[in-house]
């Protein structure tokens, strides 16, 4: 615990050390990562002691605020959410160093609001305090507003922040609300003093659920994410992306431990969503054509399978079958490691390439393996993980979920069960459409335009933390069985029983150790199948030409299939939900000299629901425009009149 | 210890005559075309020709391309394993297997599609998009009739499914058990890229699909492709076999009637290859989804 409180210390330090250096980009760029990787490894070290003891730790101080109290509590639960939170925040601060080197501009800013993310993300996870909650959630909505409007001149960011700022402070409205219906019930802001009063448990979960779906992006709550991600710098988009949005899942899972034992209908609403999310997330991410903003989308469809995992996980616990229960909570939680892994690995991926293309516009891109293998192999390594392909990370932990949903197919939620293995399919299916896209248009084929042509692998800052994260995927995917195994401890409280744990873990460790064996047998058969081609060819004539091409002679980079054609099929097939817009321009006469197409896709619930909803609002409250005409006299005059009459209505 | 030997006598048997299959499936079209039709044992002859040859590699590609091959076979090679042999055991077998072998299958089709992208070819790009779009769609169905299966047979094994579908579960659950047949079989033909999803014989590379993905390799990168493709038919025909077998109990008789199922179900395949013709692509999306509908029909039906 002390650990923990120390990282967030050094955290806190680093940031303030980092705010004179307003002249030196550089020295600022130094003191900050430092500090968030000291912070990280002191937080790390302190978690994976808690993990290991299995002993949770407190502390509890005075706070002179109405309700509040500095209660920290670090048990299995927090502890695992602040490995992946610690460990991307120290990757990709070392990332941003080189990333952001030889800017002009002060980064002082940066640094701090870097820094004050990573501490108000480790105290968010864990404060047991209503009131410290709020305060560290509020921290931690302002300091990635800030990080997102790093480039705040181009009109796009300003926007996307803003879009941020609105949606991040309307989840937190009914997170208030949720805390101060449970802070009156129990007389106490503390989470252990808190009880659900009788009857109000199903609201409390809603309230929950629609505060922290709006950070973790559940549909349609997801609006402001495919906007705010990717307007940020790469690194802070990986922290966002890969963590920061799991405050949302941690904040779902932690009400469900503070509420006890859940209704049934809780895990169909949170299965129902998170089929929605999966399933729109990757249609969404399919039809984009900006890499950033496809990666963005597919973080909706990522939280999705997460609270898919979540919802088959209380539907164990309400129908108490606790194999339903384990798996559930064990794949959602392993996916939340998972995604923090390969989607800061996109995310940095993503951002390598913009530096060395200038450009994330995957239609202007292509061949970049050539030229930057080393970024085409850890992104190759992620796409295939994101994708749940086996023998990586991200199949273990859909295995989880898959496995949770088999066991509940013969009991009485089957429909929930069977809903989600579908989704869960059909998004593979989707998932390896869109990575297949994503990848294989940006970095194999020639170069499309000469942005890409004089492209070449990040310096060795950014190099390191993209190698490590490949590097997990495929450890985290290797020890799969070990970890599950050692989760018990984890979800002990969130299914009530720690026997009917141990009982499905020990069943699952074993085909997920089949898994691990099934991916030795393909990785060795692979190896011997390659080495045999080496022989075969050794004595052998190897020639190198142009692409086939049925023929054709004279091929040019432009007549490479892009990612519009490439997705065209199935963007096609769900026009009636994504409602993509194309502009042609046909090719005309006998010769023609030109023609185009262009596509673009807004996000169906921007502009069908919240859009439409805003403008209300905006038109209603132009009708009160009268009253802010400008004048500072008149401004001080309302507040005198407020104040009279408080005084008044306080006095009669 | 002589189950180990019969699993794998078993599992040899399969990687040998694999092959095979898509030779019964050409000769039934040439007998139903009035032709003499090549010898029966062609794509073995095939697959020792490209083994003898060189390669020619594109310059466009990179290591990417290379490892196609070599990685799909691999990945085909582990679903095959779990294949069972109707009532008879796979080689590996556990809880969930069958979400590991359709993720294999998966991850064969994810290197097949970005080794055909390393071309930057726009005919190997339309291939891989068209590749993408149908299995995606194809693989819930895949999903959901195995997991309605599941439930029939009362495990989430393969092996022990396939080994508890007796003719007791036919007499009890007849309807769901026909249309996940259905079902399956639609899977079977989309998956492997045959009439009326894909043809495999024609040559016009904007009416194919997976025959187009592959239009660059050649030598050993061939063969390998051409024998994952022979492996993976016989892992997905497998599943339709084992559902309309007889169960004896007697290892022997049950291996031969199963070996006799698969060559007859190539025939089938050869008949519907030779009395349809390729649907339009608008049309292959409709017929996925049919099939998904039965698969969903059949799991209400199991889980009533």
């Amino acid at each position: 615990m002390s650990l923990i409180i120390a990282a967030i210390l050094v955290f806190a330090a680093a940031g303030l050390a980092a705010l004179p250096l307003r002249r030196s980009p550089k020295n600022a760029s130094l003191v900050g990562a430092c500090g968030a990787v000291i912070g990280a490894v002191l937080g790390i070290g302190g978690a994976c002691g808690i993990l290991f003891s299995g002993a949770a730790e407190q502390i509890r101080l005075n706070w002179a605020v109405p309700g509040g109290s500095f209660y920290c509590e670090a048990d299995a639960i927090s502890a695992f959410f602040l490995l992946p939170v610690l460990g991307l925040v120290a990757l990709a601060a070392v990332y941003g160093v080189g990333y952001l080197h030889g800017r002009e501009r002060s980064l002082a800013g940066h640094w701090f609001f870097y820094n004050v993310l990573a501490a108000s993300m480790a105290l968010v996870i864990i404060a047991r305090n209503g009131v410290l909650f709020i305060s560290a959630w509020e921290v931690m909505s302002v300091a990635s507003f800030f990080l997102v409007t790093i480039d705040d001149e181009h009109e796009r960011v300003r926007r996307a922040g803003w879009t941020y700022l609105v949606a991040t402070h309307l989840g937190t409205a009914f997170l208030f609300v949720m805390f101060v219906m449970l802070g009156n019930a129990s007389g106490s802001m503390d989470f252990d003093k808190f009880s659900a009063p009788a009857g109000t448990a199903g609201i409390l979960f809603v309230l929950a659920l629609i505060g922290f779906g709006t950070k973790a992006g559940l549909v349609p709550l997801h609006v402001w994410l495919p906007e705010a991600h990717p307007a940020a710098p790469s690194h802070v988009s990986a922290v966002m992306s890969g963590v920061m949005i799991k405050t949302g899942i941690y904040g779902i899972v932690r009400m469900l431990v503070v509420l006890g034992a859940p209704a049934p209908w809780w895990g169909g609403v949170l299965v129902a969503m998170g089929i929605a999310s999966g399933i729109l997330g990757v249609m969404f991410a399919l039809a984009q054509h900006d890499l950033k903003r496809l990666l963005a989308y597919h973080s909706v469809e990522n939280i999705g399978i997460i609270t898919m995992g979540l919802g088959l996980g209380v539907l164990g616990r309400a129908t108490n079958s606790p194999a339903i229960a384990a798996l559930g909570f064990a794949g959602a939680l392993l996916h939340t490691i998972n995604h923090a892994v390969f989607k800061g690995l996109l995310f940095l991926g993503a951002g390598s390439v913009q530096h060395a293309a200038h450009t994330l516009d995957i239609e202007r891109l292509g061949g970049l393996m050539k030229r930057m293998p080393l970024t085409g192999l850890t992104f190759l390594i992620a796409a295939a993980a994101i994708c749940g392909l086996p023998p990586l990370n991200g199949f273990a932990s859909e295995f989880l979920v898959y496995m949770s949903s088999l066991s509940a197919v013969s009991g009485s939620h089957a429909g929930a069960a069977v809903g989600a293995i579908a989704a869960l399919a059909l998004i593979g299916g989707l998932a390896a459409a869109c990575f297949t896209k994503a990848f294989g248009i940006v970095f194999l084929g020639e170069p499309r335009t000469e942005s890409g042509a004089g492209a070449h692998d990040p310096s060795l800052s950014m190099r390191v933390p993209m190698v490590t994260l490949a590097a997990l995927c495929v450890v985290i995917g290797a020890t799969a069985p070990l970890i599950v195994s050692a989760m018990a401890p984890v979800l002990e409280p969130l299914c009530g029983t720690r026997a009917g744990v141990d009982a499905a873990l020990i069943q699952t460790t074993i085909s997920m150790a089949w898994v691990v064996i099934g991916g030795f047998i393909l990785v060795a058969v692979a190896i011997a199948l390659a080495l045999y081609r080496r022989r075969l060819l050794r004595s052998r004539e190897v020639g190198e030409t142009g692409t086939w091409d049925c023929g054709y002679a004279r091929p040019t980079a432009r007549m490479q299939y892009s990612a519009s054609s490439f997705a065209q099929p199935i963007t096609d097939f769900f026009q009636s939900v994504l409602r993509t817009r194309k502009h042609i321009n046909r090719p005309k006469g006998l010769f023609p000299a030109g023609a185009s197409l262009k596509t673009h896709t807004d996000d169906t619930f921007t502009e069908g629901i919240w859009r439409p909803i805003f403008c209300g609002f905006g038109r209603m409250f132009a009708r009160l425009h009268w009253l802010q005409a400008g004048s500072v006299h008149l401004y001080i005059l309302y507040i005198a009149i407020t104040l009279i009459v408080l005084l008044i209505w306080k006095l009669a | 210890m002589p189950t180990i030997l019969a699993t794998l006598i078993r599992f040899m048997l399969t990687l040998a005559l694999a092959p095979l299959l898509l030779g019964v499936i050409n000769r039934t079209k040439a007998v139903m075309a009035g032709r003499k039709g090549q010898p029966i044992l062609q794509p073995y002859y095939d697959l020792a020709k490209l083994l003898g040859k060189g390669a020619v590699y594109s310059r466009t590609t990179t290591w990417v391309f290379r490892l196609g091959p070599v990685g799909t076979l691999a990945a085909v090679f582990v679903a095959s394993l779990i294949a069972p042999w109707g009532g008879l055991g796979a080689p590996v077998s556990f809880a969930g297997d069958f979400i590991l072998m359709a993720y294999m299958l998966g991850l064969a089709r994810f290197l097949t599609v970005i080794a055909a992208l390393d071309t930057g070819s726009a005919f190997e790009g339309m291939g891989a998009s068209r590749e993408v779009y149908f299995s995606a769609l194809a693989e819930p169905t895949l999903l959901i009739s195995l997991i309605a299966l599941a439930r029939l047979g009362g495990s989430i094994s393969l092996s022990t499914i396939y080994a508890g579908l007796t003719p007791n579960v036919w007499a009890a659950a007849g309807p769901a058990l026909l249309l996940i047949v259905a079902a399956l079989l639609v899977v079977v033909l989309a998956e492997n890229a045959r009439i009326p999803v894909d043809d495999p014989t024609t040559h016009l590379e904007l009416t194919m699909i997976h025959e187009v993905m592959v239009l660059d390799h050649g030598g050993p990168d061939f063969a390998m492709i051409g024998y994952g493709a022979a492996l993976k038919l016989w892992t997905l025909l497998a599943l339709l076999a084992g559902l309309i077998l007889p169960h004896t109990g007697r290892t022997l008789i049950d291996a031969g009637a199963f070996l006799g199922v698969m060559f007859a179900l190539a025939i089938v395949i050869g008949l519907i290859e030779s009395t349809m013709a390729r649907l339009r692509l608008v049309r292959v999306p409709q017929m996925l989804l049919g099939a998904g509908a039965l698969a969903v029909l059949a799991i209400l039906l199991a889980l009533r």
